[in-house]
């Protein structure tokens, strides 16, 4: 409790008139004694019950539940926390996904504690006054009643009830009764001095606060806020205020406390606290509104502009943004539309020039073949009549049948690899069984292992691996690959292995020749490209076979490895998917061998 | 006596240089240079086997094969510039038995012409039946007759002898390599839609419902069989 002086001049309090039974002051430090803060009941038997409540569960839980609890308390915790965690995850995904979100939120956070501080700032500074004024005129009021009451108190003696009670009455009436002021208070007068220590007031049932009595004993006018009876009949309290002042007499010193009771200002403080809050609250509703409709403007066109660009990645290049007005955002609309027609001709040009390219390969194909053929049946007769020839003409004929054969194989390869540039390769696919491939092609190229004095050795399940293929394109990787490995086994035996698992099958096949140097095994499905160009070659192969293959295993949604090591020769692994369409994740045979693998030679 | 060939190609220089080659091996060749005059040709000939190119002024190969194959069974060999399934496939499907892609050896050409008129010297009489017991097909070997539900099946010599290799082992599965063999008289390996262009061709005649065969069944991922009797 301060002083009068200190008391008036400053410090409104902060808390307003809700923070009942408070001090108006946070006290300074030399404030004098008898500061005691009346804590509003409600507090305190609010609290101890909530925590006695809250313990002895949990000793119980403590004491005799044992594991089983604390096992289920834990499954509890893991199931919240991945409750938790997949919460989040959905929020974080939407947050992430949603501009218009993301703009609403901020805007409702900023906007939401500006409006916070701002309506705290309005409702303390409109409260402060009000408790001020009402201050103000308590003090006065009080200074204007102990005129009064002097004259009725300065000749009673504090000893006799009788006495008081009626100076009591007296002053009552006069300070109660005088016009504007009727209702507005009521009085209590105590007595330190006199012998009976109970209330001398009419309000018998109620208690200044001893802090305050303190004060006004030692002759200061003092001011409290402190919980005060509505009204001298009445028995409820409401906030008020508190002025005491001292009443010197002859026999001692009275106390009058006028008790105020602040009803109307508290109704009216609430009013003010609801009118900020249900006029911020709409407020900021307004601005989040305002904010999501700006945004959608925004976000909408981009939106669509998306869609469209989705539509025009999936092939669909007629697609095109509907464009109005003439604002950024048309801007934007116009901008792409010119980019998707760019784009349209662009591709429009190459599917032209594919398709020339396609026309072209099917004619020089048509054009070449017919003039080969000829020359090919000339030349054929020529070479089984050439034992009647003279020997260089008999030469001549062999070299010009031998040729022959290379370059029609090189003119096919040729014309399929750019099959393949064009992409005009298409898949015939059917389910097969893959040992019956594998079988075909070793009876195939038996006459070239022979020739080159190489074993064939064949490991595969004894189950069938029905794949879906192409089985002509397959042959022609297994044939590509045998015919490779034979010309480089250097007469060892050539091992094919043929895996599966559940979603793919795999080949290796694998020479025992010299192998390829570091880095070379990137390098051997490259056209044309020869790993010795000194070494003999009795397939004449063309030099695109490794190339085709690697186009037909990709044609296939398949892999085409080689893996080589100088000494120990090289292995290719082809691997298809068994089901069209799959993607390949693993393949079920290795690509470089084991060491054990070395035995079987 | 000689066996007739037709030779229906452009290609003046080809044409003259497989006639050499086809006297040689003692075929008797017509040439025809024009597709619009290839049928008549066909009729006036005669031919026991045709050897038709694919690109031909006039009318187109696959038109020309298509008349041919509307009055006669005769067998015909495409001959082809391109290996692009589509071409390959529409000509098989237009009828034609085989095909050689040129540049093709002229052994393997006589080769093929000679598997396709291969005759079957069968005089003992045979009777095959297959199919559902309550419509079957009966096939008479010797006559080169087929009939379903009494009534007579018209089957080129080509379709007749994969029918009656099918038949013959109602119980055994064909694969693809297998019936090149058999009917085709491929050797080696070859292209497979050979078989199953001609079993479609097949079925299209023999089956009550060609898209729910009882006749030739698939076996999937292997290859075909007879329907049991």
């Amino acid at each position: 409790m301060t002083r009068l002086s200190d008391g008036t001049d400053s410090d409104a309090t902060r808390r307003g008139p809700a923070a009942s039974g408070g001090e108006d002051a946070v006290p300074p430090a030399d404030a004098p004694t008898g500061d005691t803060a009346g804590d509003p009941p409600a507090d305190a038997a609010g609290d101890p019950p909530a925590d006695a409540a809250g313990d002895p569960p949990a000793d119980a839980a403590g004491g005799s539940a044992g594991t089983s609890v604390a096992a289920t308390a834990h499954r509890l915790r893991q199931q919240l926390r991945r409750h938790i965690e997949t919460g989040a995850r959905r929020v974080s995904y939407v947050w992430q996904h949603s501009l218009q979100l993301r703009v609403a939120a901020t805007t409702l956070i900023v906007t939401g504690a500006v409006v916070l501080v701002i309506g705290l700032f309005l409702v303390d500074e409109v409260a402060g006054g009000i408790l001020h004024a009402k201050r103000e005129s308590a003090i006065a009021t009080a200074r204007l009643g102990l005129i009064s009451a002097r004259g009725h108190l300065a000749d009673v003696d504090a000893g006799s009830r009788g006495d008081v009670q009626n100076a009591e009455a007296q002053i009552q009436a006069d300070l109660t009764s005088s016009g504007r002021s009727t209702g507005l208070f009521s009085i209590a007068i105590e007595s330190a001095s006199s012998d009976f220590p109970d209330s001398v007031s009419g309000l018998s049932s109620y208690q200044i606060p001893p802090s305050l009595r303190t004060l006004v004993q030692h002759d200061n006018l003092a001011v409290q806020y402190a919980m005060v009876p509505n009204g001298a009949t009445s028995r409820s309290h409401v906030p008020g205020l508190i002025v005491g002042e001292p009443v010197p007499a002859r026999t001692g010193l009275f106390e009058l406390y006028y008790l105020f009771p602040m009803t109307a200002e508290q109704q009216t403080i609430a009013l003010l606290q609801r009118t900020v809050l249900i006029s911020g609250a709409l407020l900021v509703l307004l601005v989040v509104g305002i904010a999501l409709l700006v945004t959608r403007q925004v976000v909408r066109p981009v939106r669509v502009a998306a869609h469209t660009a989705g539509k025009l990645a999936a092939g669909d290049l007629t697609q095109r943004i509907a464009v109005h007005g003439t604002d950024d955002i048309a801007r934007l609309g116009q901008s792409f539309n010119e980019m998707a027609g760019s784009l349209q001709r662009q591709i429009r040009r190459l599917e032209d020039l594919s398709r020339l390219q396609r026309r072209f390969t099917s004619d020089v194909s048509h054009e070449l073949r017919t003039p080969l053929t000829t020359i090919r049946m000339a030349s054929e007769l020529l070479h089984s009549r050439r034992d009647e020839f003279p020997p260089e003409l008999s030469r001549s004929a062999e070299l010009l049948h031998a040729e022959l054969d290379r370059f029609e194989a090189l003119l096919a390869d040729l014309l399929e690899i750019s099959r393949y540039d064009a992409g005009v390769a298409r898949l015939d696919s059917e389910p097969v069984d893959l040992r019956q491939v594998v079988a075909t092609t070793i009876d195939a190229n038996r006459a070239l292992a022979e020739r080159h004095g190489s074993r064939i050795v064949l490991h595969q399940p004894d189950t069938p691996l029905t794949v879906d293929m192409d089985a002509r394109r397959v042959e022609r990787i297994l044939r590509n690959l045998l015919a490779n490995a034979l010309d480089h086994g250097e007469g060892k035996p050539v091992v094919i292995t043929v895996g599966c698992d559940d979603d793919a099958v795999a080949v290796t096949v694998r020479d025992h020749g010299v192998g390829l140097r570091p880095g070379e095994a990137g390098l051997v499905f490259n056209r044309f490209w020869r790993g010795d160009p000194s070494r003999s070659r009795l397939t004449g192969g063309t030099g695109l076979g490794l190339s085709i293959s690697l186009e037909d295993a990709r044609l296939h949604d398949g892999w085409l490895q080689a893996w080589g090591e100088r000494g120990r020769g090289a292995q290719f692994r082809l691997t298809l998917p068994r089901r069209a369409g799959h993607t390949l994740l693993s393949s079920p045979l290795p690509l470089s061998p084991d060491e054990h693998d070395e035995d079987e030679l | 006596m000689k066996p007739r060939v037709l030779v229906v190609d452009d290609d003046s220089a080809l044409a003259e240089m497989l006639g050499i080659v086809l006297r040689t091996d003692g075929f008797e060749p017509a040439f025809v240079a024009d597709g619009s005059r290839a049928l008549a040709a066909f009729r006036e000939t005669k031919p026991d086997v045709v050897l038709l190119d694919l690109m031909l002024p006039g009318l187109s190969g696959i038109d020309v094969c298509r008349a041919i194959r509307a009055e006669s069974g005769t067998p015909i060999i495409m001959l082809t510039a391109k290996s692009d399934t589509v071409d390959v496939v529409l000509g098989l499907e237009s009828g034609a038995d085989d095909y050689v892609v040129k540049p093709f050896k002229p052994k393997e050409l006589v080769a093929r012409m000679r598997a396709r008129l291969r005759h079957h010297e069968d005089v003992a009489s045979e009777t095959l039946t297959i199919g559902p017991p309550d419509a079957p097909v009966i096939i008479d070997v010797p006559a080169h007759q087929v009939v379903r539900d009494g009534v007579a099946v018209a089957l080129t010599p080509l379709e007749f002898d994969l029918l009656v290799a099918l038949a013959r082992k109602p119980r055994q599965v064909f694969t693809r390599e297998v019936l090149l063999e058999q009917v085709w008289g491929y050797r080696h390996a070859a292209d497979t839609r050979l078989v199953n262009v001609h079993v479609q061709r097949l079925r299209s005649k023999v089956e009550r419902d060609p898209e729910r065969p009882e006749v030739v069944l698939t076996v999937r991922g292997v290859g075909y069989k007879a329907g049991p009797p």
